[in-house]
């Protein structure tokens, strides 16, 4: 029989009904979603006396617009009223939902995995392009829209057109400092920001699997940022270690059989892709954005480029125009930018051994008097096992706001945003203009590096630091 | 939904690669619950002035491309975030077809589900398009669903590809949940087998 990739056995799993010529209709194992895309998604089933279909596979959270000071108290009204929606929607629609007095409640895309409720095999959806997150567990997992939302919520499946495949093969040994992030940032540097447009990427080689679960999450996270419909992984004893004692797996009575099942999930020997490349781990050098877009990175190591070295028209007016957005001189070295502020958190990078290893770079140390620092934690969860970890303390000691989980300043849609011309070291997802506040200027980073620049209010080599990040 | 009908407009010329849904419809505007009146806040950021006075600069804020109902974009249009309010805010400000040289994956999805024909067109075709709005005051497209053609009213006639199912979809202005609900039987087959 012909090798297949995990991502055909999953998609030839899911067809509910196919014809010559026309989308699949797939089946929807798992639909996560929350407070920003949804409310029009309800009201859709209302206004035509329908359904949620599958509660049982429907599952809520409100993570965007919440506050990470006083959760309690939304003091944007337009805020609270999408919050409340809600609410008042999975109570309608009999949906569960981890709302903010859960101690679960997080970041859709930290809770899934962490809940458990992310399996290997699975077909995932959420109004959310990073929903591609969940493909470090060997699941098809992509965005959709709010209409696709109300299709999904009312039957369950939706109509895909079959993607092609692509494989991204990273291998060697990671030097230290490099972490995930600089894996993914690198790729999307590589390939451009729609360089797996229309494709599902499958990431492997040895650098891939040795990657903790967590890890392998940051990578299929921004899957999105180079184009592609979604990132996956095959799973793994890894996968498995991860899951088995989650709160929704960990006492399913077909467990083994299912893990047995997640075995056969893996990409064979010899199965085909559309489009293959391979990456060298050990070339690569701590990431740092300097532009509004995430393919727009360099290595900590080198310069901001001048556009006057690129020929083709285009290329040069979006770099042009991107260096005047973001203050920045052609020509400068990375580690030469300043900065006003540190975010780390999102769904990117904000679990806990992220937060681990950030404060491994900042302990003993102090916040430059020049940055105002905040972390904010993917979920209650994370934020509970960091401060049992005493890590909480280690942050506020040196100088960093410890705050409540949502995704805060990723997208700044709750009060956590930056103020014009104002420059963060951010471990998000997105330097696009404004993304972070009207005028704010955000480079992405990885959690040790965002640490090492709050620390020196400036983008610093993290191989410079002596400290030991174990398999971070 | 609303049936797709040809399109006659002199086209704007939106001259960035990668334009974002950040930029599409910053994140301010995405805490309302309906559907409508996402127009107003359309490229915010680049349309209005800090004062909330229009940006004269900016290219639908010129007076020969206020109405326009096509609207030409460079590589990548619309990636970032899966945001429906993007097409939203693009359909009620007023645009109806959309021309690039490539769409990211989640917003040429969602233009269809609002009532937006998004047109792939080479690198050569778009820049010609560019130049022409640009330079003829009285230039016009004419955007045919029907029968996948887009004429200019100088020299240029080109057949796009579309899919079929899709076209169907924007001809008809079919409701998707009723078609998928055809299939019913087979959901449930599918659930019975599968639980």
């Amino acid at each position: 029989m012909k090798p297949k990739t995990l991502f055909e056995k999953i998609w030839e799993k899911h067809v509910v009904h196919e014809e010559q010529g026309k989308p699949s209709l797939l089946y929807i194992d798992l639909h996560l979603v929350h407070e920003v895309t949804s409310p029009q998604a309800f009201e859709g089933l209302r206004e035509n006396s329908r359904k949620v279909r599958r509660t049982d596979l429907t599952f809520a959270t409100m993570d965007h617009n919440v506050p990470t000071i006083d959760r309690h108290n939304i003091s944007d009204p337009i805020s609270a009223q999408q919050i409340e929606t809600l609410e008042k929607n999975c109570s309608e629609f009999n949906v569960e939902l981890f709302n903010l007095a859960s101690p679960y409640q997080g970041i859709v895309h930290v809770i899934g995995p962490e809940q458990g409720l992310t399996k290997p095999g699975s077909t995932i959806v959420c109004g959310d392009s990073h929903t591609s997150t969940h493909g470090a567990f060997g699941a098809l997992a992509f965005g959709i829209g709010t209409s696709e939302v109300e299709h999904v919520l009312s039957t369950q499946c939706l109509w895909q057109e079959k993607p092609k495949t692509f494989e991204i093969k990273v291998q060697g040994k990671r030097p230290k400092g490099v972490t995930a992030k600089d894996i993914i940032l690198s790729i999307i540097g590589k390939i451009g920001t729609a360089g797996a447009t229309g494709h599902i990427v499958e990431y492997t080689g040895n650098t891939i699997k040795s990657l903790s679960m967590e890890q392998r999450m940051t990578i299929c996270n921004m899957s999105i940022e180079g184009g592609a419909r979604a990132g996956m992984i095959s799973p793994d004893q890894i996968t498995f270690d991860y899951l088995k004692d989650k709160p929704r797996i960990k006492n399913l009575k077909n467990f083994p059989s299912l893990i047995k099942e997640w075995q056969n999930l893996a990409t064979e020997e010899g199965a085909r892709f559309d489009k293959s490349i391979s990456m060298d781990a050990s070339e690569i050098s701590p990431q740092v954005s300097w532009g509004t877009s995430p393919g727009m990175v360099s290595g900590i190591d080198s310069k901001v480029p001048n556009p006057k070295d690129i020929e083709d028209p285009v290329k040069r007016k979006s770099i042009e125009d991107a260096l005047e957005y973001m203050g920045l001189k052609a020509d400068t070295n990375i580690e030469d930018i300043k900065i006003d502020t540190v975010f780390i958190g999102s769904c990117t990078n904000s679990r806990i051994e992220d937060l681990i290893a950030a404060s491994k770079v900042i302990k003993g140390n102090k916040v430059s008097s020049q940055v105002n620092a905040i972390v904010v934690p993917g979920s209650q969860i994370v934020k509970y096992q960091a401060e049992k970890l005493g890590l909480d303390r280690i942050f506020k000691e040196a100088g960093f706001d410890w705050r409540e989980s949502g995704c805060s300043m990723c997208l700044a849609m709750n009060p956590d945003k930056l103020s014009p011309g104002e420059r963060c070291a951010s471990t998000s997802n997105r330097n696009f203009e404004g993304r972070q506040g009207k005028g704010g200027r955000t480079h992405l980073v990885s959690p040790t590096m965002a640490a090492a620049a709050a620390i020196n209010g400036k983008f610093t080599d993290i191989r410079s630091f002596d400290i030991d990040l174990g398999d971070y | 939904m609303e049936k797709f009908k040809k399109v006659t407009s002199r086209p704007a010329p939106l001259n960035s690669a990668n334009v974002d849904t950040d930029q599409i419809i910053p994140k301010q505007f995405l805490k309302r619950i309906e559907r409508t009146g996402f127009g107003q806040f359309l490229f915010f950021d680049w349309r209005f002035n800090d004062d909330g006075s229009e940006n004269q600069k900016f290219i639908l804020n010129k007076a020969n491309f206020k109405k326009s109902e096509i609207l030409l974009a460079r590589d990548n249009f619309g990636c970032g975030s899966s945001r429906e309010h993007a097409p939203w805010a693009l359909r009620d400000y007023g645009f109806k077809v959309i021309i690039s040289s490539s769409f990211a994956d989640i917003l040429y999805n969602n233009c269809f589900k609002n009532c937006i024909l998004p047109i792939v067109l080479d690198e050569e075709k778009l820049e010609y398009l560019f130049e022409s709005t640009i330079k003829h005051d009285d230039y016009e497209l004419v955007v045919n669903l029907n029968d996948e053609s887009i004429v200019d009213n100088k020299n240029f006639n080109y057949n796009f590809n579309i899919d079929p199912f899709r076209k169907k979809f924007l001809l008809e202005g079919l409701d998707d949940i009723a078609l998928t609900l055809e299939h019913e039987e087979k959901i449930i087959a599918y659930e019975n087998a599968n639980n």
